[in-house]
């Protein structure tokens, strides 16, 4: 299958991989920002055969772990209101608020639809005229040119009962903040493929510039995650840091400026909660004044409730890369994909699911 | 098309529901046991040990590329019976309908059913029907329970894999779970995305024949897909499977579409495939004889049974590396992005 197979052949892939265990020449941490990286380099099982000296630890790019437990309780209380109906992308069906999920709230009478596109909400909407439809927006770049387009299409089809629940979040501000805590000692960033597609490869390189951190951004096939590991190790073997693009089939320097010109016409930055991290000035979305009609925020008159994170859940440290999972005393204990007490367990892009499903041993 | 649907006294055991039985039930299913209409079926003596087993489904879409939820409980059940090495007798069919469903689509669903029993020469010996207020159900829940002899000599069992067997899956990965899935996505795509939902008893009736004392399990890695099933063999046979992914077999368009929603082919449903786990030194024979049929066409050995710890599953990667395969946690949902 081309694009899949020519970048997961053995045979190419073996050298790079020795490749690999030459580059990496003194120890180094690497952190891989995106969820769907972590998973990848497990489902490849990458990690049984990284060079000594070569650690890798998770950020926090996966959008269901990030979202925080007030805006969970928020989408939860919300989709249990008479009238109206949620749609949401899969993954975010079984993630815990303090009581509860949208799962749980669906086996109570809520209407929770999981789509594929805001568009598909947006046709539920259209069948439904009694119902408002809220689209739950969670996620990075890579989701919101579509909300975006979503909400642009609403506004031209005069769709007068579909609204977002924005909470949608960028990636490099975050990361900005997260690089400057002390107790993260990173060298690299793996960058996310997805979200570069859409900011493009410069979007790194005041990050490269202010941390002196090797930044290369990766696609998600084998071939590609194990290249970009070598560069890593490469950069920060020579101090040469900079940013680089094994992606470059999908992602180019400046990005897509349609689908930033579009996110830019709907949102703009925002103060936002991230699970764990707290509270980040303007790494946060919203919905801009003039398209107010479809922020169910305001329709709703949302407020978000005071909770306290799940006690002994250590996903906030997870997500800044400070500690692993099995550091986690509720993990494969009392936190387990089947019972995630955490978001970094119900996620399929999740830390912990990751080390869940392929970590043991 | 007529655009009549199921009422509440289709339900009722009066006249409506007698019309339905006769117009359409008996119409498509007709043998002499259910044509009789008594309470219950009267099966006669068999030789061996008898097989029982009952399953329900609830599918959406009814009606998807490859099949329909009519074929799938024929299917389903006639291959939960072979997985044990039974020949499978007859079946029961049991339907709840929800109000308002088409009569066309109802029809549609018993002709199904009827070709799916009559290709596999298991007829429906007994029947029932209700209807549920409009709301209360989902268009159209069907279960089916069947009835099988397994011969005295006949020993399968999940708990008979041994260290040093070879594990054998009868064709490609995944092909119904990401076809329904793909649908209710509204997600179309080129090529040869169908079900594969089919009846297995022809294969197994064959292994059996020609391998009767090789052949330890057979599973059909139905819901929690492949890796739910090798887990549950690793499981009660006290033993480890190590798999090689290279030699998965998926089609393209399935690996495109799993690629596209975050899913993985080892955890979807396959409705037509079998899991076989059979004797090291008669694995490339059973390779042969599945592969001689239809249903085992594509057939390959995957993996093999090793002594380790108990219940583990381990996959090696084209890489050289290595993962651990769990079972499925909660159903496969497609992913942000």
């Amino acid at each position: 299958m081309k694009h899949y197979d020519e970048y997961r052949d053995a045979e190419l892939i073996k050298p790079l991989v020795e490749e690999l265990h030459r580059s990496v020449t003194k120890p180094l941490r690497v952190m891989e920002v995106c969820g769907s990286h972590t998973m990848a380099i497990f489902r490849n099982g990458l990690r049984s055969i990284l060079p000594d000296g070569l650690e890798l630890v998770s950020g926090p790019g996966c959008p269901v772990c990030v979202t925080s437990a007030p805006h969970m309780d928020a989408f939860i209380a919300m989709a249990d209101r008479p009238g109206v109906r949620v749609a949401i992308f899969g993954d975010l069906f079984r993630v815990p608020g303090s009581n509860g999920s949208l799962a749980n709230a669906s086996s109570r009478g809520a209407r929770v639809d999981i789509v594929y596109s805001p568009m598909d909400a947006l046709e539920i909407a259209k069948n439904n005229p009694d119902e408002l439809v809220v689209f739950l927006g969670v996620g990075f770049e890579t989701t919101t040119p579509t909300i975006a387009a979503t909400i642009m299409a609403a506004k031209v089809q005069n769709v007068q009962n579909f609204n977002v629940f924005s909470t949608q979040k960028t990636m490099p501000v975050p990361l900005n903040a997260l690089l400057g805590d002390p107790e993260l000692k990173i060298d690299g960033l793996l960058c996310p493929g997805h979200v570069s597609s859409i900011i493009g490869a410069k979007a790194y390189q005041p990050l490269a510039e202010k941390f002196g951190l090797a930044c290369v951004v990766a696609g998600f096939e084998t071939a590609d995650l194990v290249k970009s590991l070598s560069m890593l190790a490469r950069q920060v073997a020579t101090g040469d840091i900079k940013v680089e693009n094994v992606y470059s089939r999908v992602v180019n320097w400046e990005g897509n400026p349609r689908a930033q010109k579009m996110v830019y016409e709907i949102f703009e930055p925002c103060d936002t909660d991230w699970r764990g991290l707290g509270v980040i000035p303007g790494s946060g979305l919203k919905i801009r004044d003039q398209y107010q009609e479809f922020d169910a925020q305001v329709r709703l008159e949302i407020e978000l409730p005071e909770v306290e994170e799940a006690k002994g859940c250590m996903c906030g440290q997870i997500l800044k890369g400070i500690n692993t999972p099995q550091d986690c005393p509720l993990y494969a204990k009392r936190c387990t994909p089947a019972n995630p007490i955490g978001p970094c367990m119900v996620s399929s892009e999740g830390t912990c699911a990751a080390y869940f499903k392929y970590g043991q041993d | 098309m007529s655009d009549k649907t199921i009422l509440l006294d289709h339900g009722s055991g009066g006249l409506a529901s007698q019309e339905l039985i006769g117009t359409l039930f008996l119409k498509h299913l007709d043998n002499p046991i259910l044509h009789s209409l008594e309470d219950s079926a009267i099966i006669e003596k068999q030789s061996g040990r008898l097989a029982f087993t009952t399953d329900s489904y609830v599918v959406d879409p009814l009606f998807f590329p490859g099949g329909d939820i009519g074929k799938l409980a024929v299917h389903g059940t006639i291959n939960d019976l072979a997985m044990r090495g039974a020949k499978p007798i007859c079946l029961s069919l049991g339907l709840i309908l929800e109000e308002g469903l088409l009569l066309d689509d109802l029809e549609k669903i018993i002709i199904s059913i009827a070709e799916a029993c009559n290709e596999a020469d298991v007829p429906v010996v007994c029947g029932d029907t209700k209807v549920v207020p409009k709301g209360k159900g989902d268009k159209i829940f069907i279960n089916t329970s069947g009835i099988g002899v397994v011969a005295d000599e006949i020993n399968i069992s999940s708990k008979n894999a041994k260290a040093g067997d070879a594990v054998i899956l009868s064709g490609t990965l995944g092909d119904h779970g990401i076809t329904i899935m793909t649908r209710r996505a509204g997600i179309s795509l080129d090529g040869d995305l169908k079900s594969d939902t089919m009846a297995l008893h022809g294969l197994v009736a064959k292994l059996l024949a020609e391998l009767p004392d090789d052949v330890r399990t057979m599973r059909d890695p139905t819901r929690g897909g492949v890796a739910t099933s090798l887990n549950e063999i690793a499981d009660a046979s006290r033993l480890s499977i190590e798999l090689k992914e290279e030699d998965l077999p998926i089609r393209p368009t399935v690996r495109a579409a799993c690629e596209m929603l975050g899913l993985e082919p080892l955890y979807l449903a396959n409705e037509g495939k079998m899991l076989l786990v059979v004797s090291g030194d008669k694995a490339e024979q059973a390779l042969a004889v599945m592969q001689s049929t239809r249903e085992g066409a594509e057939a390959k050995i995957i993996g093999r049974i090793v002594e380790g710890k108990a219940g583990r599953v381990v996959i090696n990667t084209p890489v050289g590396g290595s993962r651990v395969v769990t079972q499925l946690h909660g159903e496969p949902l497609p992913r942000i992005c």
